[in-house]
């Protein structure tokens, strides 16, 4: 049972199949060769496995009726040698065959997988920040997983299949006939029989296995929830309740289960069987033809053998297509639910104004290549091609700034505000009041649906995307942190930093000394999300982070977890000393932000109600004066 | 794997009636191609236009009615053997929550929860298919192979001694390539679980991604391990894919070496042509036969772990347990440690020698820095876990002669990890009390001054809250569990650091809430904030396990080094300003 399920039960079927199918083509037509080579091999196998029946009817009527009770001699042997080496010959090459088909798929699957991966994550990275919005991770992660994973279960097994049992069928078939006229219509009936007895049980489990997958999700999200939960369950002395939930799902599931297996399993009885009942009717048949003949036709013992061997091999292909098709279906399915992902509009960017190094010489700022601290924005005018360069120096405005996520509900409604280079703007509101919108539209997470973003007096549409993120320097409420060492996440705020400057970031940001008291210091590994650090620890990493990226505009937002009053303390002196000297937008939780920053932006409902310093808003008695003196909650 | 049989009891007459029918259908599948070569043996006699029709049609029939008792046998084995398969791994299951349920604290830390999940349901489903496959195959096979056999054996010795040599040469093959292939398989396996993890990494971490325009170095990184993946995938299929064609191989030479012997022996009139078809028809089976057997072994040794896994949680004996003679009524909410020691497991102590007494109906603040087992020393008093040294007494009586559920109805804690459940908000209060009214849950929720928000949900109290609440914020979600906890109307109640995401407003409100609706229950409160606790009756500070003080705010302020610290630290401005998203 894969971890990330999509949407849980529900066999899912391709809304347009012709036209993923196309698609899904055109990538297995990119390995022509492997592709070419597959279906030669897979042919050649088929052929040399119906073949190999053959050679019973002529071995048995002239060969071998031969020799029965003559006296052993080379010479009456070498028909019957001479005979082996064809079939050796045949044997060898459906063997070489098989392996070559094997091969094939191995590495047809395994490419097409690995290009189909690529564009999907590259394709996935690309898109804007609201597509993660939209979406719980465990249903992306599922195209990864599930979806990649039903096209593999298809691509390596069920393709060869297909045309190997495509062949097998038709040509048994054919040889049926050919060996057996008179036999025909009893071949016919044969078929018909055993198609609708696969498609009926078919259907049938098909019921059960999508039963069988809804209550193991569910008997399997309740272990998860209970378990995790499993100390809240003690506490609340509810063991007995526990048990007995647990009981009637798990009931479900083993109902469901029993169905789904019970229709799976006699599947193969059934079809094996059915063969034997044909091959009693077949062999009575072709025995009377035999002796007494039909309409005229006669059969020889060897070819109603030959003929027998056939309808024995002619189950197995059938069974196999229709395992095949369900497997098929759910190729498409997925293959479906990738493409959709291919085609999602990635984020777009017309910006052309971009970040360089510059040197101010004589108040001329130009362009260099070293990193010299100072920077500029390089203007190219569309117009004449002409290039102006402005030095960056963190000046950020609002002007009449309208929002919405979905086009419908307004979060933000016309906010105008502006910080001057170094100065710390912070916000303060209630859950949903618009803060992290805001913070979220000055880096072009989301696109402003009205009014204008400036950044050094440039409108921030103009800015080249990336150029815009590297200027400025984002430290999150929720900390994530990469699998990794201490030091490469550090440097992940700059691809470039030495260790030195590693080491000065960490520093800076209160880090140095609890890094330093691990075993391994920088090169201590970091786990899952860095859960081998404390809460403290993980965001004085993360303030190192920006602290390398050394971004003149920083966007804090403050952590309300509850941190011991000394890690706290380290982290408060961390997040002041990376705020020196930088334009600063904070979504501040703490007294001392707030009482230290140059404006408050009070929010309410998307609109700025309240604006001034600490003394201003608490002299205004307003909403502020209210939040300060703890009258007012704000859940 | 077979200690677990137990659970396959109420199975048992289904699973003990499957190999029989198992034995039916092969034995009636193995007859089908003998009854057949009598028929080739007549139509392939040169006097075959004497031969009588009523003798054929006697054996079509024969032939059929073997092959219609096979079916039955067959169908009827897969519907018994699912019923007892699944049966068996829905006991197991069950069996498993239930021996959850009675596990200790302890029991649960040793275990982690994530290796507790895994046991539950992948190792269940591994322990289960294993149990299916072997009543279904574990006689099947086997008979199948030895009367496939001893049939040969019977038709020719000279042609069946050619599996002396081909049914040893399978084993040497798996068992060479087996394991390598399983090497590399496990390998794969481990490429793909740190596949995964990389991309739910990214996916978590998107926004971090985006700010610092890490795209097309995530992408690199993305590349390298796709590749890596596909390079071990390849590198362990390239070996399986071997198998076929070899024994394709085997299958092959096998015929071509019975065409040579049987030629040799028709010569000498050993065997007639129509022997030599049914043996002929005999290759596969033995040879799949003995495949399947070969393969029921490997998944028995391998399913061998899974069931080892689950043994150890059934097997796990919870050290926490009633006592012979339980005490079930907790007189009052006074609270006593008289020299208490303790530590997880073999540990080192983490509390030391602690003791005081707690007055019922008191309010208690406890303080100290993390890591000074605040958590630990209240997880005492409803018995979560067991004291090394000393006794810890509730109501003037030793928690350990308490009946565990009488102790934990009375002593009513909100744990720092706390859980909501799937359901709506009304299904998780009833976890405090089953049986609550309408009216007590909304004053249980006034009291922890959860009222006002749930009411401004448009599905007030029957909001669902998603599986581990999520549509909560974390402010929100501490209220409920508080209201949960008040519902049990407990003697005693512990929250322990349960306000940390509540604004300081909100906080005393619900601190002065508790003081006068429940003024009979003793109080305990751990937080990290002064504010949280100054009003308390008393404040007990602790320090690396140890009792560093007892006494009020404003005794501890003036004489406690520790108090006074994290006070000055907390008014310096370093208090939260925590109203203010506070509920983020």
């Amino acid at each position: 049972m894969p971890k990330h399920g999509g949407p849980k039960g529900a066999l899912p079927k391709p809304k347009d199949t012709k036209r993923t199918v196309k698609r899904l083509l055109t990538y297995i037509g990119k390995e022509k060769w492997l592709l070419a080579g597959m279906i030669i091999f897979v042919v050649l196998s088929s052929v040399a496995g119906v073949c190999a029946s053959i050679f019973l009817q002529p071995l048995i009527d002239d060969l071998l009726s031969n020799i029965a009770g003559k006296e052993f001699s080379f010479a009456l042997f070498k028909p019957v040698l001479k005979y082996l080496q064809i079939m050796a010959v045949v044997f060898i090459i459906g063997v070489v065959a098989s392996y070559g088909k094997a091969k094939c798929s191995v590495f047809l699957t395994a490419r097409i997988l690995n290009t189909l991966r690529k564009e999907l994550f590259n394709s996935v990275a690309d898109l804007p920040i609201s597509f993660y919005d939209s979406r719980p991770n465990g249903e992306i992660m599922s195209r990864f997983t599930n979806d990649v994973e039903s096209l593999r279960a298809f691509l390596s097994q069920g393709l060869t299949q297909l045309i190997s049992s495509a062949i097998t069928i038709i040509g048994s078939f054919v040889f049926m006939i050919y060996y057996g006229k008179a036999l025909t219509v009893l071949v016919i009936i044969m078929v018909a029989v055993m198609i609708f007895i696969t498609k009926t049980l078919g259907e049938k489990s098909a019921y059960f296995f999508k039963r069988q997958q809804q209550e193991l999700g569910s008997v399997n999200g309740y272990i998860e929830e209970i378990i995790e939960g499993q100390k809240v369950v003690k506490v609340f002395n509810h063991e007995e309740e526990v048990k007995e939930h647990f009981s009637e799902i798990n009931e479900e599931l083993r109902k469901a289960s029993t169905g789904a297996n019970t229709f799976a399993s006699i599947l193969m009885p059934l079809m094996g069987n059915l063969t034997h009942v044909n091959y009693a009717i077949a062999a009575s048949f072709g025995a009377v033809i035999a002796i007494k003949g039909f309409f005229g036709m006669h059969m020889t013992a060897g070819s109603l053998v030959t003929f027998l061997q056939y309808s024995r091999n002619f189950s197995q292909p059938i069974t196999q297509v229709s395992q095949q098709f369900n497997n098929a279906i759910m190729a498409i399915a997925g293959a479906e639910r990738i493409f959709e992902y291919l085609d999602e509009k990635a984020e777009t960017d017309e910006g052309y104004v971009t970040l360089v190094n510059a040197k101010e010489v004589n108040g001329n700022i130009t362009e260099c290549k070293e990193h010299t601290g100072t920077w500029a924005w390089k203007h190219t005018h569309t117009s004449d091609g002409s290039i102006t360069y402005k030095k960056l120096e963190g000046l950020v405005e609002f002007e009449n700034v309208t929002f919405s996520y979905d086009g419908k509900k307004t979060v933000l409604h016309d906010v105008s505000l502006y910080a001057k280079p170094s100065q710390k703007i912070a916000f303060v509101g209630s859950t949903g009041a618009g803060k992290t919108t805001i913070t979220n539209l000055i880096n072009r997470f989301y696109e402003i649906s009205d009014g204008k973003i400036r950044y050094d007096g440039i409108n921030i549409q103009k800015i080249k995307k990336e150029d815009l993120r590297r200027s400025l320097g984002m430290v999150l409420q929720d900390t994530h942190l990469f699998t990794g060492t201490i030091e490469d996440n550090i440097r992940y705020g700059n691809l470039d930093a030495t260790k030195e400057q590693i080491v000065q970031a960490a520093k800076l940001a209160n880090a140095h000394e609890f890094i330093t008291a691990l075993p391994d210091g920088y090169d201590t590994i970091l786990t899952g999300d860095g859960s081998n650090l404390s809460q403290g620890q993980r965001q004085l990493l993360s303030i190192a982070r920006a602290a390398v990226a050394d971004p003149p505009v920083l966007i804090l937002d403050e952590a309300t977890s509850s941190i011991d009053t000394r890690t706290e303390k380290l982290i408060e002196q961390g997040m002041d000393k990376l705020m020196a000297g930088r334009t600063v937008f904070v979504i501040a939780h703490r007294l001392s932000t707030v009482r230290n920053a140059n404006a408050i932006m009070v929010l309410e409902h998307g609109k700025i109600i309240e604006r001034g310093d600490h003394d201003d808003l608490i002299s205004q008695q307003g909403r502020y004066y209210q939040l300060y003196t703890g009258q007012f909650e704000l859940s | 794997m077979f200690k677990l049989l137990k659970y396959a009891k109420k199975y048992s007459i289904y699973a003990f009636i499957c190999p029989f029918l198992m034995v039916g259908e092969v034995i009636f599948e193995l007859l089908i191609p003998q009854v057949m070569a009598s028929i080739v043996n007549i139509i392939s006699s040169p006097d075959v236009a004497q031969a009588s029709l009523e003798t054929i049609f006697k054996l079509g029939v024969r032939m059929l009615t073997y092959a219609l008792c096979s079916l039955f046998c067959g169908s009827l084995a897969a519907r018994l053997a699912s019923v007892a398969g699944m049966g068996f791994g829905a006991d197991v299951r069950s069996a498993l929550i239930k021996q959850v349920q009675s596990f200790s604290f302890s029991s649960i830390d040793k275990f982690s929860t994530a290796s507790l999940i895994t046991r539950m349901t992948t190792d269940v489903n591994t322990i289960q298919n294993t149990f299916l496959m072997l009543i279904r195959g574990l006689f099947r096979a086997p008979i199948q192979l030895v009367s496939a056999l001893v049939i040969c054996i019977t038709i020719s010795k000279r042609i069946s001694s050619v599996f002396a040599v081909v049914l040893p040469l399978i084993v040497i093959i798996l068992a060479i390539g087996a394991p390598i292939a399983l090497k590399r398989y496990k390998i794969m396996l481990k490429k793909f679980d740190s596949f995964n993890a990389s991309i739910q990494e990214n996916l978590m971490n998107i926004r971090v991604v985006k700010a610092f325009v890490r795209t097309d170095y995530e992408k690199e990184k993305f590349k390298n391990s796709n590749d890596d993946l596909t390079a071990s995938a390849i590198h362990a299929e390239k070996l399986i894919i071997l198998g076929e064609p070899l024994l394709m191989l085997v299958m092959f030479t096998t015929i071509m070496v019975i065409v040579l012997v049987s030629a040799k022996a028709i010569t000498l009139m050993e065997i007639s042509v129509g022997d030599f078809t049914a043996v002929f028809s005999y290759v596969m089976q033995i040879l799949m036969s003995f495949l399947f057997t070969i393969a029921m072994i490997a998944q028995l040794f391998m399913s061998e772990a899974s069931a080892k896994r689950v043994q150890e949680v059934l097997n796990e004996t919870s050290d926490i347990t009633d006592p012979e003679n339980p005490i079930t009524e907790v007189k009052d909410g006074s609270v006593e440690f008289k020299n208490v020691s303790f530590s997880y497991g073999k540990g080192k102590n983490i509390i030391k020698n602690a003791s005081f007494k707690i007055e019922s109906g008191e309010m208690i603040g406890i303080m100290g820095a993390t890591g000074s087992s605040k958590s630990s020393l209240v997880q005492l008093i409803p018995r979560l876990y067991d004291t090394s040294e000393g006794e810890v007494l509730v109501g003037g009586v030793n928690v350990k002669e308490y009946n565990l559920h009488s102790l934990r109805d009375a002593v009513s804690m909100v744990l720092q990890k706390n859980v909501l459940f799937s359901g709506t908000i009304a299904d998780n209060l009833r976890w405090g009390n089953k049986d609550a009214t309408d009216e007590e849950l909304i004053k249980a929720c006034e009291i922890a001054d959860a009222h006002q928000f749930i009411a401004s949900f448009p599905d007030g109290y029957n909001t669902d809250l998603g599986q581990g609440g999520v549509n909560v914020s974390g402010g929100q979600k501490q209220r409920l569990c508080i209201a949960r906890a008040l519902l049990k109307n407990p003697k005693i109640l512990i929250l322990d650091d349960s306000t940390s995401a509540v604004d300081t407003a909100t906080d005393a409100k619900i601190r002065s809430g508790l003081r006068n609706s429940m003024p009979d229950t003793t109080k305990i409160i751990i937080a990290q904030r002064v504010s949280s606790i100054s009003d308390c009756d008393k404040i007990i500070i602790l320090d690396n396990g140890k009792i560093n003080d007892i006494g009020t705010h404003e005794e501890l302020l003036e004489r406690n080094e520790i108090y006074k610290d994290i006070y000055s630290a907390q008014q310096n401005g370093s208090d939260d300003f925590d109203e203010i998203g506070g509920d983020d």
